[in-house]
């Protein structure tokens, strides 16, 4: 078997290029900051493609079947005899994949924010933060057990919360750190204590038994504990509110719309290609456990992305905000690829949902990193966020034009453009499962290429704008990264997936279900029409149509006011109902009953004090008085 | 002379030399470097405990002195370390280390309160090297008295007040833990022939009668539990640290409320562990409530110094939660809390100084937008508050999640419940402190005379980046203090679970 141990430098040359940027950057030019976490990326990118060939060309199945490999293990934390947080690296199918997509979406983004950030304050601190979540999103993709995972999980939290905080004197990027970090945290909760149920039930955190069809997980899962459901199926399903949550599912996608405060390759590398989709990974990771032992648990991950996947869609018709679009996109093609994950069965060909995910991951990456770096030229043309203040771009930005058509091309899911198979497979494993998930994806499937489309008609056609300045293409450095993932987009879809990742680890042949592509292929030229006729020449049309379901119309431009009934949740009753009582009560009941017994104790002695005086003629009188009074009772007393 | 008695002789000795000191400049330097030595004294301490387990020495109590001070009451002075208090000597001297950094500007009657700060220290030594029950509370009764002093003196605010709310509710719990002391030592021979003792292992060993355990765990559990800032005695604690000059928040929240926890642990659950077993569950309801009160708390706080205090009170109270588990796990969980809490802690007090003694407020909503002036203190502050909600990478995290494992491995209902309640800190946790991040170091400059302030100097850099140094390499690599923490817990652990 071939030796992996290798693939720690990894990880490790970003993190070394953290610390050094980090606690010397501000020292150089900002730039060598920039060149130091581009060819360390470089170097990383390369060992991957390394490992890939490797894995997948070179090595292939053993005895028809992908190996698990432990790379290195190392024990860092102990807990008890059995339990012990290992840190180490897994080689296995999905995570020689995730170190492709991570490296390559994140070496574009380094090389785009050499154009993208120039100038900025803080260019060194953005690509020391880029590096460190590089290393975290590395780290997570090759943890070899669960904690490990929780651990950088956290880890590219912070990364995301520093980035997306990265101009922080803004009060609003500040708020949408905040939110970020916050929803996510809460979501990760529910991961925490999945993982002790699981970790406590099954005596273990490593991937490798848990999902080992003869492991504890699997084999310990019968019974019913709580609500007709099993502890397994508990903690699974627990853990998958914390993918919810890394991965914008309703109803904690709330940050991510927000976390396009973000500088946008940011935008492209965390919230669209990397970090979003872990959530994805993390079910993924643990698949054959929700498969084979908790169908519930996979039913809850089904119907979650399916109606995110909707939901996101159905928002992402209305926003103005270019970036806001593809944020909303990108929360429902994460749905699809949740769905397709809980559609799935296990082994072989009924793993069809699986690989599908898992290939939609794969070209998803790369389409809409591509997306939102293309959104970035085009920002950085015009100086705006907003589809309103653009109009007749592709004249001005023809490179830019050409690779976001490609994009908007490949979401839509043209033949033979990589997001079609992909998307293929998505429905056709809905189908086999589930008609109403299937009618669901078909519907999104529709309307996404009419969202799109709405976003490159009032983009690239429509309007002419006065522009201050006259737009003008990006340069090379930023357009180079378009031109390179716009190759990705049309490719990665003839990568032979089924033959790569799969549930069980055994190859297995798929085909090209017409039954389903042909229909898929319909609707989404349909959504191209619609958006043509209403987009590409300016007309009356959408404000006719808005106002003629003027209802949903609000619902939908308003994002279903999801925000501000977390609004009320936090402000009214978690700060108002709860920490300002809890904090009254501290200082007036608590505090109070202590310096209520102080001051008993303090009156009382003023009270009695007085016998102390320290005044000889008060003792003396007091005295004689005293032996007066005495005498006088013992002369009654005796008398008698 | 043993190496642990001169964790108490070196304090004595420098507070003698300082009080030969001609000014200012020669009493920093003389506090310093008494506190360096004792720094490395206790590294030393560190290689040479670690060195004796690696050479196979599996004796308890390393280092042990002993020798008669009273034969007719039977009192010793006995000193002594297993992995438990060589980690908690190591955290007193690098907070202390800290703390003479900290107050290096202290030029108001600075003698005495380099002095004071440095007496406090060695009570601190000799509580976690004392083995003998009087002893230990002799020590504990030097380190809480000249809290009185240092805030009434050099304290802000409503210092008088302060400082007698502070001494007053610490006595109490002295009084709760000196008459629990005397029931233990009075009912240390079991077979009645009279034959009492102070110390710790002798009383373990012998057992007290469940009767006498019912009536007096409670009593030092809850003594040392005020130090311990346990719900509902905690009010001591945001009014003290408030009025506390900088070094004695940092002293007091990262070291002394240690000795709660510390004796908790090594007086009430060790030598009473039927009744601790008993009656556990009152005090696992409190310490769970102090746990998520403490950060709802926190939440709405406007001055620096409460917000921390707050959060002091969840972060013990996760302590004292951990040690009533009783498991190994949770045990190790609950030590490395309160070192994780003690540097934390004390670097935060640490930084509200430094920020107090710039911009003469500690109330964040007068400040603002501070890291574009002060980068330094700000980047350190932001990393001291990701310690506090569990970033892993630093102390915080490996705390509590060795504390939340060990915890569900309880398998009843009741424990499961308090679990989960004191995981949701977590979340509480990451509000309050992403908040004051968010008002106090981001966004805008709010008050334009901020803009000329200036960044931290050399004691301030030194004293802030040993605090942080400690807190990352213990995120980075737990392993090594886990494992030496285990290693005596294990036969207490034992000998625990096979009384009950």
């Amino acid at each position: 078997m071939t030796n992996y141990s290798y693939t720690l430098l990894i990880p490790l040359i970003p993190l070394t290029i953290f610390l050094l940027t980090g606690l010397s950057g501000h020292r150089f030019k900002p730039i060598y900051s920039g060149l130091a976490g581009t060819m360390g990326l470089t170097m990383a990118a390369f060992l991957s493609y390394i490992t890939a060939i490797r894995y997948f060309f070179i090595d292939g199945p053993v005895n028809g079947m992908y190996p698990q490999i432990k790379a290195i293990s190392t024990v860092w934390l102990r807990f008890t005899d059995t339990l012990h947080i290992d840190m180490g690296i897994l080689i296995d199918p999905i995570s020689v994949m995730m170190l492709v997509v991570v490296t390559t979406v994140s070496l574009m983004a380094h090389i785009y924010s050499l154009g993208y950030m120039k100038g900025e304050r803080g260019f060194a601190r953005f690509y020391s933060f880029l590096s460190l979540f590089s290393f975290s999103m590395l780290g997570l993709v090759l943890a070899t057990n669960i904690f490990q995972m929780y651990i950088f999980w956290e880890l590219v939290g912070v990364s995301s919360f520093l980035l997306i905080g990265f101009y922080y004197e803004k009060p609003s990027a500040v708020a949408a750190s905040k939110k970020a970090f916050i929803v996510t945290r809460f979501a990760d909760l529910g991961f925490l204590i999945g993982i002790l149920m699981l970790s406590f039930t099954t005596d273990t955190f490593d991937f490798i038994s848990l999902t080992s069809s003869t492991g504890p997980a699997i084999a310990s899962s019968a019974g019913t504990a709580f609500m007709g459901l099993s502890v397994i199926s508990w903690a699974l399903i627990l853990i998958f509110i914390g993918g919810a949550g890394k991965s914008a599912m309703f109803p904690l996608h709330i940050w991510l719309p927000d976390a396009m405060e973000g500088p946008t390759p940011v935008s492209a590398l965390i919230h669209a290609a990397t970090m979003v989709v872990a959530g994805v990974y993390l079910v993924a990771r643990l698949f054959p456990a929700y498969a084979l032992t908790a169908p519930d648990a996979l039913h809850v991950v089904a119907w979650v992305g399916g109606f995110s996947s909707l939901f996101a869609a159905v928002i992402a018709l209305t926003q103005i905000d270019i970036k806001r679009v593809l944020a909303f996109s990108t929360m429902s093609q994460i749905g699809y690829m949740m769905m397709a994950l809980g559609v799935s069965g296990y082994g072989d060909h009924e793993g069809l949902g699986y690989m599908a995910s898992m290939f939609h991951l794969f070209t998803h990456a790369m389409f809409k990193a591509l997306l939102f770096l293309g959104a970035g030229s085009i920002i950085h043309a015009v100086h705006s966020n907003n589809m309103t203040d653009m109009g007749g771009l592709r004249k001005y930005l023809p490179i830019t034009h050409i690779t976001f058509l490609i994009a908007c091309l490949t979401i839509a899911g043209i033949p033979p453009l990589s997001g079609f198979w992909s998307k293929d497979e998505i429905l056709a494993a809905a189908l086999h499962h589930n008609p109403v998930l299937f009618a669901i994806g078909f519907g999104v499937a529709g309307l996404t290429a009419f969202y799109m489309f709405r976003l490159y008609y009032n983009i690239f056609w429509g309007h002419d704008r006065h522009y201050h300045h006259t737009p003008h293409e990006s340069p090379l450095v930023m357009t180079i990264p378009l031109m390179f993932l716009a190759l990705a987009a049309i490719f990665s879809g003839f990568l032979p997936f089924s033959h790569m990742v799969t549930s069980d680890l055994k190859p297995f042949e798929a085909h090209t279900d017409l039954a389903v592509a042909i229909p898929s292929v319909l609707i989404a030229l349909a959504g191209i029409g619609v958006a043509t006729v209403m987009y590409r020449k300016p007309n009356t049309l959408p404000d006719r149509l808005a106002s003629s379901i003027k209802v949903l119309y609000t619902a939908s431009l308003r994002k279903f006011w999801i925000d501000e009934i977390y609004q009320f949740v936090t402000k009214k009753i978690l700060f108002a109902g709860v920490s300002r009582p809890i904090a009254w009560f501290d200082r007036h009941v608590i505090d109070a009953t202590m310096n209520l017994v102080g001051w008993v104790v303090v009156t009382t002695s003023s009270k009695i004090k007085g016998f102390q005086s320290g005044q000889v003629q008060q003792y003396a009188a007091v005295f004689i008085s005293s032996v007066i009074l005495l005498v006088l009772v013992f002369v009654y007393l005796f008398s008698n | 002379m043993d190496i642990l008695s001169l964790f108490v002789v070196i304090p004595v000795v420098t507070v003698i030399a300082i009080m030969f000191a001609k000014n200012l400049e020669q009493t920093r330097w003389i506090s310093a470097t008494g506190m360096l030595i004792q720094l490395g004294l206790a590294a030393f301490l560190v290689f040479s405990y670690l060195h004796e387990r690696n050479m196979g020495n599996t004796a308890h109590w390393l280092f042990t002195y002993d020798t008669v001070w009273f034969s007719s009451l039977n009192i010793h002075y006995t000193v002594g370390v297993d992995g438990i208090s060589v980690a908690m000597i190591a955290l007193t001297s690098i907070v202390v280390f800290a703390g003479i950094f900290a107050s290096w500007e202290m030029k108001y009657l600075s003698r005495e309160f380099f002095i004071s700060l440095i007496m406090l220290a060695s009570g601190v030594f000799g509580f976690f090297i004392s083995l003998d029950l009087f002893t230990m509370f002799l020590f504990y009764e030097v380190a809480v008295i000249p809290m009185y002093l240092l805030i009434g003196i050099w304290g802000s605010g409503p210092k008088e007040y302060s400082a007698m709310k502070l001494t007053l509710m610490l006595m109490g719990g002295s009084a709760l833990i000196m008459v629990g002391l005397l029931g233990i030592y009075f009912n240390s021979d079991p077979t009645g022939a009279m034959n009492f003792t102070f110390n710790l292992n002798e009383i373990a060993e012998r057992g007290i009668p469940i009767e006498a355990q019912r009536f007096f765990f409670p009593m030092t559990f809850l003594g040392f539990g005020v130090l311990g800032a346990l719900f509902p005695f905690h009010t001591w604690s945001p009014d003290g640290h408030a009025s506390a000059p900088t070094a004695v928040s940092m002293l007091h929240a990262g070291v002394l409320m240690k000795l709660g926890g510390y004796g908790a642990f090594r007086v009430a659950i060790y030598l009473m562990p039927q009744a601790a077993h008993e009656q556990a569950w009152i005090f696992i309801i409190l310490t769970a409530v102090s746990v998520v009160y403490g950060a709802f708390g926190a939440i709405v706080q406007k001055d620096l110094k409460y917000i921390n205090a707050y959060s002091s009170v969840s972060h013990c109270g996760l302590v004292l939660f951990a040690i009533l588990m009783m498991n190994q796990t949770a045990l190790n969980g609950a030590v490395i809390q309160m070192i994780s809490h003690g540097l934390m802690t004390a670097l935060f007090f640490a930084l509200i100084g430094m920020i107090y003694g710039r911009t003469h407020t500690r109330l964040i909503n007068e400040m603002g937008g501070l890291m574009k002036i002060i980068p330094f203190l700000g980047v350190v502050y932001v990393i001291a508050g990701l310690a506090s909600l569990g970033l892993p990478g630093l102390s915080g995290f490996v705390a509590e999640m060795t504390i939340f494992v060990g915890a569900y491995q309880h398998t009843d209902t009741f424990h499961r419940v308090v679990t989960i309640m004191a995981t949701t800190s977590i979340v509480v946790t990451a509000v309050y402190i992403l908040r004051v991040v968010g008002i106090l170091l981001l966004g805008p400059v709010r008050n334009e005379h901020h803009f000329s302030l200036t960044d931290a100097v050399w004691w301030e850099r030194l004293s802030t980046l040993t605090l942080l140094v400690a807190i990352a390499a213990i995120g980075i690599a737990p392993l090594w203090l886990s494992d030496m923490i285990n290693f005596s817990l294990k036969p207490i652990v034992e000998r625990i679970v096979a009384i009950l």
